[in-house]
């Protein structure tokens, strides 16, 4: 298990989520290539099935990125990418699954440094659960 | 429309675990509006279901789809093949769309996804109300086009009980009482008269309480010939 690179999904919204990580490779900050970034037109856009989907061609996290809640660019689409990701973080609950394998992040343009941090966090996550029916991860 | 509610996926689960080949059928009429059993949530469930089974090293096959109505014998055909397939029927769909299924296959197993709530309208995005029992003898003209059988907690006839307060039901305080949006309906109409009207007991027999009910129109049915394919011979 301990040569295995987790698989990261993440969808960002084309707005400040990518560009954070684009401000991010620009000032040099480095993250896990394990990820995998899905470009969607607002965090939104994104649907529960698109997170389900993720994880059975066998993402072992998933995150969501949007603007911030009060700067969203589309207004709500944070808040409505936010409700989607709780709902499937409750049905991964139902069918025992851990719910920490999906997350909602918010960022700003500027927050350049913010980026590489949730790409940290969520390939521990990854690293820690393994994929899903492994019997877990590094952590277990 | 009728309004309907995902069962626990643990149910669900327990429901479908014996057999091997698993048909999820969604419907697109109702139960899709109230974000159910349409085509996202049909894809959603099986898709969450085989997650579970590999977190548990369980195999089991699905087959979702979703007919435009799964309560009508002339969809539920069409896709025939894919049911006598199956081991087992897992029905996204609200009980009559289940019921219809099982009675067409008899030999088939067909189990609920969903529980089938009420006779209910979306009042906004993620909201449903009920506003229909279905009692077979609609009394909503004298009533300023509310009913009080569904929307008395008592279903009380003749104006609010005494748990009426500030517009609001004693039973629950986040919903209006029946009897008050009525009484507010009918000055707006100016009909506060009908308020006075007495109705009598009802009588319940068009009702469930009158055994299952079936409703039969002779100027649309069939004939034998028709039901053949036959030209009519005169």
């Amino acid at each position: 298990m301990a040569d295995r690179r987790p698989k990261v999904v993440g969808f960002c919204c084309e707005r400040h989520a990518m560009d954070s990580s684009i401000f991010s490779a620009r000032s040099g900050r480095t993250y896990d290539t394990g990820l995998r970034i899905i470009r969607v037109p607002c965090s939104g856009r994104v649907d529960g099935m698109h997170i389900l989907n993720a994880l059975e061609e066998g993402a072992d996290a998933v995150f969501v990125l949007g603007c911030l809640e009060k700067n969203c660019y589309y207004d709500t689409g944070s808040v409505e990418g936010r409700k989607r990701v709780e709902y499937v973080k409750s049905m991964l609950s139902e069918v025992g699954l851990e719910p920490e394998r999906v997350e909602m992040f918010n960022v700003s343009s500027s927050m350049a440094w913010k980026f590489p941090e949730i790409v940290s966090r969520m390939t521990e996550v990854a690293r820690r659960l393994g994929p899903i029916g492994s019997g877990g991860g590094d952590g277990r | 429309m009728i309004v309907a509610e995902r069962k626990p996926l643990d149910e669900i689960a327990e429901m479908i675990a014996p057999f091997r080949k698993v048909a999820v059928i969604g419907c697109r009429s109702c139960v899709a509006i109230c974000l159910a059993g349409g085509e996202k949530e049909v894809n959603m469930l099986v898709s969450a279901m085989k997650l579970k089974n590999r977190n548990e090293g369980r195999e089991q096959e699905f087959d979702g789809f979703v007919l435009e109505r799964q309560c009508e014998k002339e969809w539920v055909k069409e896709v025939e093949d894919r049911i006598l397939a199956s081991d087992i029927v897992l029905s996204m769909s609200c009980s009559l769309g289940a019921q219809t299924v099982g009675d067409m296959y008899p030999h088939k197993i067909v189990v609920p996804g969903l529980n089938t709530k009420m006779f209910g309208v979306p009042e906004e995005q993620g909201v449903w109300s009920e506003k229909c029992l279905g009692c077979g003898d609609c009394m909503i003209s004298t009533t300023g086009g509310i009913c009080p059988i569904a929307r008395c907690a008592k279903s009380m006839l003749n104006g609010p009980c005494g748990g009426s307060s500030d517009g609001h039901c004693e039973v629950n305080l986040d919903i209006e009482c029946a009897w008050y949006a009525i009484h507010e309906r009918l000055k707006l109409q100016g009909r506060l008269d009908l308020m006075e009207t007495v109705r009598p007991p009802k009588d319940w027999v068009p009702s469930h309480s009158g055994g299952r009910r079936v409703l039969v129109r002779e100027d649309a049915k069939l004939t034998q010939h028709q039901k053949r394919g036959e030209e009519v011979v005169e």
